[in-house]
């Protein structure tokens, strides 16, 4: 498998803002890549550096084997961008702008546009000004899907969808990914990116902080156990890679290391487990663990 | 919830987005102001001097029709002549973009919704751009005013020449008002007020110079001439703005009270749901984003051309004292009168040709700062490209306008004096002379667009300096090689002067050199919002 994307110790300063601090990122070919981090993280100046919009301080940037600022142009015919914050011209239609945009693209494709204009429920006669937000950005998705690229950069993409057309975009990056195109979604939607992605990639602060499929990332994490005993069992909060133990009456509750889970399953099975629920960490709770800042750790007693 | 809760808070926001843009304004006009007088007493020192002066400026009609007469051989009166009118256009025209900056400009931003959504009343934002819009033409006017009293002239007419300002700062901002109601798209508003202003001006030149001198009354900028400071200071006169202002805001609440939130009274029709052959590229969407703006603007000087070619046949038939007779004749005739009037006029139409230019380089950053480059530079355009769209515009759009203002003057002019095929060529190329100068200045923006994308604004204090060392620089007796800043001074004085092709070839060459630095530099630099 060949790479798409491939980012190493990218770094990018706005004055004193220091927007990406040595950046790492790799998306394979074919795979849906998520590009997971809160506002200000730095999602969008990466993508705005992959698309040659800013130019790299410093750092290593390949995308689909050239030099996104260098050979912006030629790069740009292979790939369509969706931004996160959709302009449109407030006197062009949104019919004209998909046209526009699939023209300097390099051409597009007639049936597909006629597609996901009936698929998003678009009418391309209103005027720009005219467009809710929603619609704003379903014309920067047609237009996008349209173009039948090889590689697709979505920027937070749904922010402004409603559930039934988030639906509906969703059908579509699964169909594309089945036609072997690579999409680097960024989102802040967690059960988006569980949904779509083959992989996660999420930043911090400019910085990548974890990097996997999701079986990667929940297995260097931990479970939650919930459990009803019939008799006490000792050490239980003492053993290796137990957190956040509390106990009320037979009632227990922890989160475990799922490297540790074998050995805190074996002492609960030794009180005699009533009930017991069992949840794998959700994106979200990896999220928040990498988010959690220094301070509030430490204010968290052990 | 009363429609104008929250109205203080906005103002503050106002205030406070402009608490730079406005105190600059405000001093320069009182330099201006300041300077202007101190020069003017150490030009006419005495009684006759100023008699003289008088006599000489209200002979040429060239004169009366761009700045006004002078209304009484007084210091005062020959100190403002020049400002009166045309610095009102000024600050009306400052007045405008204050007020549609603060209300289309921020609903047409959907910030307006954002304020809306807290506690903010309907007519909240509209109340509160007036208020700004006209304290700050009143603190302008007071000021530009005490400048003058600080320069030596009487209290009283410099009051009343600061009041007749703010006057035509509250009836525009009043006029912006009103069509920020109407359009979507506060570039629409504010062109729709620019274009009342333009004809407001060409009313009182037409009034000054050409009469019927009644004319005058209808015009907010006659009305500013009309107070005639230092020459009986006219206080009532004042009123009449206050009243239509009155009148313009009550209209601008009866607008706003029918329309919604971010909608203009002009109805959205459905478009085409393809995009035509036209719209291909980055040039075809430049054209078609600025094709109604430059009709607009083509229609405008294919009329001010009809004007200026009708009235310089009439400059040699209006002069009526004998004396001012005997002298144009000796200075080489009524020819030589017309001659200068519409060179007068020509330079003025280069500096108006340069600000298009200049706004053709700010439409493009707006473009940016609004997110719609990135979309664009996404997709397989060079940066090269999308600027020369732009650049296009603003080198080729000023030949067309200037060549259509030489072609209507010649025929209007021509067809008074016989040979309207003659004058047409002659004066097309007049007018086509002052090319260089606006390219300078299209190259400047440009650069600045390259450099500091930020700063592209910065052109228009260019322009103005500009502009103010060409009207007053001769008069504060500034040295030659400020003068020579200007690219403007360097534009032959045509028609009727000898032109020389070496300050052209360099003024040229100089835009020339400012837009490739601004191309390349482009290339190199963030696309920012």
């Amino acid at each position: 498998m060949s790479t798409a994307i491939e980012i190493r110790d990218l770094r990018k300063s706005f004055g004193h803002t220091q927007a990406l601090d040595g950046l790492d990122l790799t998306v394979e070919t074919g795979e849906v890549h998520g590009f997971l981090g809160p506002n200000g993280a730095g999602k969008t100046t990466t993508l705005r550096l992959l698309l040659g919009l800013l130019r790299a301080d410093a750092g290593e940037m390949r995308l689909l084997g050239g030099d996104p600022w260098r050979d912006a142009v030629a790069l740009h015919r292979r790939l369509a961008y969706v931004p996160g914050e959709v302009s449109l011209w407030p006197n062009l239609t949104g019919g004209e702008v998909i046209d526009l945009l699939g023209r300097l693209r390099g051409g597009l494709d007639p049936k597909r546009r006629r597609r996901y204009l009936e698929m998003f429920e678009l009418d391309p006669r209103t005027k720009g000004r005219a467009y809710s937000k929603g619609n704003r950005q379903k014309v920067a998705v047609v237009a996008a899907l349209a173009s039948d690229v090889e590689l697709l950069l979505l920027d937070e993409p749904t922010s402004g969808l409603d559930p039934l057309m988030e639906q509906i975009f969703r059908e579509c990056v699964r169909e594309e990914r089945e036609r072997g195109r690579t999409i680097l979604l960024s989102s802040h939607i967690l059960s988006e990116a569980e949904a779509l992605c083959d992989r996660v990639s999420i930043i911090r602060a400019g910085r990548l902080v974890d990097s996997g499929s999701l079986d990667e990332l929940r297995h260097l994490s931990r479970t939650t156990i919930t459990a009803r005993l019939s008799g006490a069992v000792d050490g239980l909060a003492h053993l290796p890679g137990v957190h956040d133990f509390t106990a009320d009456g037979d009632h227990v509750r922890l989160t475990v290391d799922n490297t540790e889970l074998a050995s805190v399953l074996g002492l609960l099975s030794r009180g005699g487990v009533r009930s017991l629920t069992s949840n794998p960490p959700t994106l979200e709770e990896l999220f928040l663990r990498h988010y959690r800042t220094d301070a509030d750790r430490t204010a968290v007693p052990a | 919830m009363s429609t104008l809760t929250g109205t203080g808070a906005l103002i503050r926001l106002a205030l406070r987005r402009d608490r730079i843009r406005l105190p600059v304004w405000t001093a320069v006009f009182t330099a201006v102001t300041a300077s202007s007088a101190a020069a003017t007493t150490a030009v006419y020192p005495t009684t006759g001097d100023q008699q003289a002066a008088v006599d000489s400026i209200n002979s040429v009609p060239a004169l009366v029709a761009l700045y006004g007469p002078v209304y009484a051989p007084t210091l005062g009166a020959t100190s403002v002549f020049k400002l009166t009118a045309f610095g009102a256009a000024l600050i009306a025209l400052l007045m405008i973009f204050t007020a549609v900056r603060h209300t289309r400009a921020e609903e047409e931003a959907g910030r307006r919704e954002l304020l809306g959504s807290a506690v903010t009343g309907r007519f909240a934002g509209l109340a509160a751009g007036v208020v700004v819009t006209s304290v700050s033409s009143l603190v302008l006017g007071f000021f530009s005013g005490a400048g003058l009293a600080a320069a030596g002239l009487p209290v009283a007419g410099s009051l009343a020449f600061g009041l007749g300002w703010a006057g035509a700062g509250l009836v525009f901002g009043g006029v912006a008002a009103v069509t920020a109601q109407l359009t979507k798209s506060a570039r629409a508003a504010s062109g729709l007020a620019v274009v009342a202003l333009l004809a407001a001006y060409f009313l009182r030149a037409v009034a000054d110079s050409a009469g019927p001198r009644w004319l005058s009354w209808a015009s907010p900028i006659g009305w500013t001439q009309q107070v005639r400071p230092y020459a009986g200071d006219v206080w009532w006169v004042l009123v009449v703005p206050l009243l239509v202002t009155a009148a313009l805001l009550v209209v601008a609440v009866a607008l706003a009270r029918v329309r919604d939130i971010d909608a203009g009274l002009l109805p959205d029709r459905a478009g085409p749901a393809h995009a035509g052959r036209s719209l291909r590229g980055a040039g075809g969407l430049a054209w078609r984003l600025n094709r109604a703006n430059l009709a607009a603007w083509l229609a405008g000087y294919v009329l001010i051309g009809l004007v200026l070619g009708g009235l310089a046949g009439n400059v040699g038939k209006m002069l009526d004292s004998d004396g001012a007779r005997a002298l144009i004749t000796a200075l080489g005739g009524t020819q030589a009168l017309e001659n200068a009037f519409l060179a007068a006029e020509f330079s003025m139409a280069g500096v108006i040709t340069a600000a298009y230019a200049i706004t053709a380089l700010v439409h493009l950053r707006g473009e940016e700062r609004a997110l719609r480059v990135e979309p664009l530079l996404a997709t397989a355009l060079d940066r090269r490209r999308l600027l020369a769209g732009y650049l296009l515009l603003a080198a080729v759009a000023p030949v067309v306008l200037l060549a259509a203002l030489g072609v209507t003057a010649g025929l209007a002019y021509g067809i008074r004096t016989g040979s309207p095929g003659a004058e047409v060529t002659r004066l097309v190329g007049a007018a086509l002379a002052q090319l260089p100068a606006v390219w300078v200045l299209a190259g400047l923006a440009a650069a600045l667009f390259g450099f500091l994308a930020r700063a592209v604004a910065f052109a228009w204090v260019a322009l103005t300096a500009f502009l103010l060392l060409g009207e007053f620089g001769t008069l504060l007796k500034l040295d030659a090689w400020v003068l020579d800043l200007s690219p403007f001074t360097h534009s032959p004085k045509l028609p009727g002067a000898s032109v020389q092709a070496a300050p052209l070839l360099w003024l040229t060459a100089l835009g020339v050199v400012l837009v490739a630095a601004g191309v390349v530099a482009f290339r190199r630099r963030d696309v920012v919002g």
